[in-house]
Formats: C-alpha cells, structure tokens, sequence
C-alpha cells in the first residue's frame, strides 16, 4: 500500500470508509511527515496530542457509521484563524503569547464535519507579504527546487505555510485567506490548487482581519476534486459575519467532470503585460487551447481598468489594515511594552509588536485616511473599484469564465525581492479579483524552464464557484498533476 | 515628494508608532515610492462614479438590538497583560 500521506482527501475518505486504515493511522502518517519536514518551517505550533485526540473521535465516529464529510481528515490551519485555546498570532509578535477563548466559524464547520487539526501554519505577518518572508517565525522553504539547483526558494504568500504543507503532503489540506492573492499565488509557486471563493461566501468571524473589505479564507488542496470538498465544508452563511451570504452552499464536487462544451471563456487582453515572460504567456495560450480541444469558445475580452487594480489596492487595503491593526495597544492581548504614559506605552508596544511591512503599510494607511487626503486618495480608490467592477459586469455578457495567469513568474529565492512595490507586483493577476469581489481559482498547469510549478487562474461570476471547479478540473485533467521531489 | 520627514513622524504620530529619528529617512523614501505607485490612479476619470461600498449587492442584514452574549469578563481579559479582577489595567492616565 501507498504511503498514507500521498493520499488525496477523496482517497482518504474512501479508505477510511472502507476500513483499510484508521484516522489515528492517518494522523500518525501525517504527525511523523511532519517531524522529518521542519526545515520547512511549515508549521510553528503543531499540535500532535489534539490531533490523536480528534482522530480517536472520528474513528469512534466512523465505527457508528456516522462520519461527517471530512472525518478523520488531517488538515493544517494558517495562523490567522483563531482556534480555541490554542496559538493564535497571525505570525506577529505583537499577539505574543494570544489563546483565544472562541473557535473560528470556518473552522468550527471543519471540526462539525470531522477534520482533525495538525496544528497552525506559517504565514506572512497579518497576510501582509508575497514570500512568506514577514513571518515573526522565519521564511518558509518552498518544498520545489529549480531542476540541478539546491537554493531555496520562497513558497509564496501570504498563505506561504499552507501552501507548502499541501505540496510537501504533511497535511492532506490547509486553511488559507486571501485579500490580495494570498492563496492563489501562494499555490500557483507550489503546485498545489487554491480558491478564493466569492466575498461572503465563507464567514471572517474569527479570522484575523487585514483588509475587511477584501478579506476571504479558502482552502489549498492537492487537487481540484480536494479543494471542491474542502469549500463545502467552509462555507457557511454566519449570524456573526453580516457580510457572509445566506445562499445554500452546492456540492461543489459534483462539479467535477461535467463536460464544458459550450463553455465561453474569457482572455482579458489587458492581462498581457510588459516584461511578462515567455513561458507564461505560453502557458496562457496552451491553457485556451486545452479548453478549446474541450469543446468550450475562446473569446477576446477587454478588462480596461485592470492596470489600476493594484494602485487602488495599495489605498485600500492598508486603509483598512490601519483601522483594524489600531486594536493591538498593549491592552487587551499581547505585547506590552512599557513607556513613560500610557500613549508611550501603545507607541512602545506598536513599534516593537510590529514588523517592517506592517509598519509600511499602517502608515500608508494612516496617510490616506487623515485629514485633507481621504477623498483624494481612499474615495478616488473606491471608485475605481466600482470601475473594475463594472469592467467584469460587461464581460458577464460575453464569457462565462475568465482564463488568465495566476503569477508573473514562478517562485523566487528569499532575498531576491527587496523593493516593496516590486513585490506588491507579484498580485498584479490576482488583486482585481478581490477588488471586484469575485471568485478565483489557481490550478497547476505546467513547469517552467527550470522545472518550477506554474498556475493559472480561472475568474468566475459571483458566487460561480462551480463553474471555476468544472473549469480547472479540464486544466488539471490536461496538465497533469505535479509533485515536489521530497528532499527533506 | 508628498511626504516629507515632518510628514512621517505627524503620520506616526496619528498611527501610534515610534519612529527612531534614524528610521525617518528610509520610512519617507518607501512611502514616496508607494505613493508614486498609487499616483497613476489620478490618470482614470472618475467623474459620475459611485464609491464602491458592498462588493456584493446585498440588503443590509438587520437583527434585534438585544443582548445575545456576554458576562464571562474572565475569559475576556485572560489574555491581557496586566488585569486585575477581571479589569484591564494600563498606566496611570488621570492624576
């Protein structure tokens, strides 16, 4: 019998019904994976005893023939979502030592439905980065290598941990949000599948908030049939969250494998960008044709405000980050750092609470809001959210879906990227789909020159998740799945 | 340049940051430069466009103004640095 950890959900699940192994099995595989993969530094908390405990639970479950949808599944949780008396930092210093007395609702649901909790994932510090390189608790090691190379390399982020806990299979799925790119980006450098469903369509309560406008958590999965199950289980419409949307969930799964002939794909001209290297754009063409040999019609789009998504993001976002990191004072939870009043004191804690990017973005944040620029900088963004908006409305008419890159190019060695705005580029294919609030999916579909995974993503109607799952279950029955060589 | 080394230090100032005299320089160059990014937006005509407010059109969700949680004040402060009967406590602020 295979290695229990090379296991997909699907696979799992089946297993498991059938008797051929039991949670605690499963968990153990996935406990001792983890132990041999800490030069990852995937996970900074693992939580080995829960987990027995939880998978001990399931297989009690299971005996009574009353498992959930994910029972005895183990899954690994980023750090921004809050869960019960456990770890909770968002990567950051400034949570230092944080155990929140409440379960986040994503998470609760995956609890309800039987998963089981390895322990918390490795992020940049409050969602805020590219590569994984904010973290309070160090980089992230991408488990792929540039083919003859041994150099690390960064994973992505900010869901940098779940994304290399997915691809170095010490977890069979991972947690992940994403307010910018954050999960679809992080999946594309890793080989893995990553969706960020519709705003509202899983609750934020409990998530450590970044951009609360922008905000979604969605799941990183080895497949697009794993991703499908994983959704379900999240999504939840939520007394708590008064932006999460109370329309019946589907079965996403069901999704995968029905034919797309007919299907009217979308490719946004304005997605063809300078500099954008040859082997994407190559990726991109063969990424139509596979769905064209399909059945489905390739049309030409124009998304014309496209190139003002991430100018308009980098107000919007730090805005919001401003507003919701002004809570972390040295008061309530975390760092304290004396000073000589009590304002010395929020400015002691803040400043050494807080890393380098955050310290960035909450004073673009601060300067954007204050006095004499809000209209001038935050309402100006706003509108031009409306206006990539409406650029999506009118391509609705068209298309069904929209086919693009998920990056510009594939992961990068720590270090490489220094200039801040050089890194915001990394989002330049994903943050429209935030800003417009739809879903987006990153599937593997290819490697590059120097052997390193490549995604595309798929952008969908509101609330079309289904569709994108069809869709990149097309592309990844095409391209084929992709594994990182274990060198760990 | 918007923002000047007077700027970075009002704007810390508003964000309740410290700021090293050392840091100014360097945190005034990286702010330009975000800002310099963002300037492009002044180039789209935004005249007649609604400010977005809700990425998806929904009707605000209502519920009774009543109390539906609460009276643990132990569980609120267990994390807090300093509490004392289930208060925060902070520095002295009133003389």
């Amino acid at each position: 019998m295979t290695s229990l950890t090379a296991l997909t959900i699907a696979a799992a699940r089946d297993g498991l019904r059938n008797k051929q192994f039991t949670a605690l099995e499963l968990t153990e595989a996935y406990l001792a994976a983890m132990e041999k993969a800490r030069v990852l530094n995937a996970y900074i908390v693992e939580t080995p005893e829960k987990a027995r405990d939880m998978a001990k639970a399931s297989d009690a479950r299971l005996a009574a023939g009353q498992g959930g949808a994910l029972e005895g599944i183990p899954l690994g949780i980023k750090d921004l979502f809050a869960t019960e008396g456990i770890h909770t930092q968002a990567c950051s210093h400034v949570l230092d030592g944080f155990r929140p007395p409440y379960e986040s609702t994503v998470t609760a649901n995956l609890w309800r439905d039987g998963a089981v909790m390895l322990g918390k994932l490795n992020m940049d510090e409050f969602a805020m980065g590219s590569s994984n390189e904010t973290s309070h608790y160090g980089n992230v090691i991408n488990p792929w290598k540039r083919t003859n190379s041994n150099a690390a390399l960064v994973p992505g982020g900010s869901s940098g941990g779940s994304a290399a806990a997915v691809a170095a299979h010490i977890c069979a799925a991972a947690t992940a949000t994403d307010t910018g790119g954050s999960i679809r980006q992080p999946a594309a450098f890793t080989g893995t599948v990553g969706i960020k469903p519709t705003y509202g369509r899983c609750s934020r309560w409990g998530i450590v908030a970044f951009a609360s406008s922008l905000d979604q958590a969605g799941p990183i999965a080895r497949d697009v049939r794993d991703a499908a199950i994983m959704l379900k289980s999240m999504a939840s419409v939520d007394p708590k969250d008064t932006t999460s949307v109370d329309l019946p969930v589907p079965d996403y799964e069901a999704a995968i494998g029905r034919p797309i002939r007919g299907l009217r794909v979308g490719i946004p001209r304005q997605y063809r960008v300078d500099g954008m290297p040859a082997e994407i754009d190559a990726l991109w063409s063969r990424g139509a044709e596979w769905l064209k040999a399909e059945g489905a019609t390739i049309v030409e789009i124009s998304l014309p405000h496209t190139k003002y998504a991430l100018p308009a993001y980098y107000i919007v976002a730090p805005a919001e980050a401003s507003s919701n990191l002004a809570r972390y004072d040295g008061v309530r939870y975390g760092l304290r750092v004396p000073g000589g009043d009590i304002a010395g004191m929020y400015e002691n804690s803040r400043a050494a609470g807080f890393g380098r990017e955050v310290q960035r973005r909450i004073l673009i944040g601060t300067y954007v809001l204050s006095a004499g620029y809000y209209d001038a900088y935050y309402v100006r963004a706003q509108k031009v959210r409306t206006l990539i908006k409406q650029d999506f409305d009118r391509a609705w008419d068209k298309v069904d879906v929209v086919l693009t890159p998920a990056t510009p190019s594939p992961a990068f060695a720590p270090g490489e990227i220094t200039d801040p705005v050089q890194m915001y580029l990394n989002d330049i294919f994903t943050v429209t789909v935030n800003m417009a609030g739809l879903p987006g999916i990153s599937v593997p579909a290819g490697l590059s020159a120097e052997g390193l995974p490549l995604g595309l993503q798929l952008i969908g109607k509101p609330f079309g998740e289904e569709t994108l799952f069809q869709t990149a279950a097309a592309i990844e029955q095409a391209a084929g799945g992709y594994t990182a060589r274990q060198w760990w | 340049m918007p923002v000047d080394q007077s700027t970075v230090k009002r704007v810390a100032r508003l964000a309740r940051l410290r700021v090293e005299d050392e840091d100014v320089p360097r945190l005034a160059g990286e702010l330009n430069a975000i800002l310099g990014f963002i300037e492009q937006l002044n180039e789209v005509d935004v005249s007649g466009v609604e400010p977005m407010t809700s990425v998806v059109t929904m009707k605000m969700k209502m519920r009774k103004d009543e109390v539906t949680d609460g009276h643990y004040p132990a569980k609120i402060t267990a994390n807090a640095p300093a509490q004392e009967d289930s208060f925060f406590m902070v520095p002295r602020v009133v003389e």
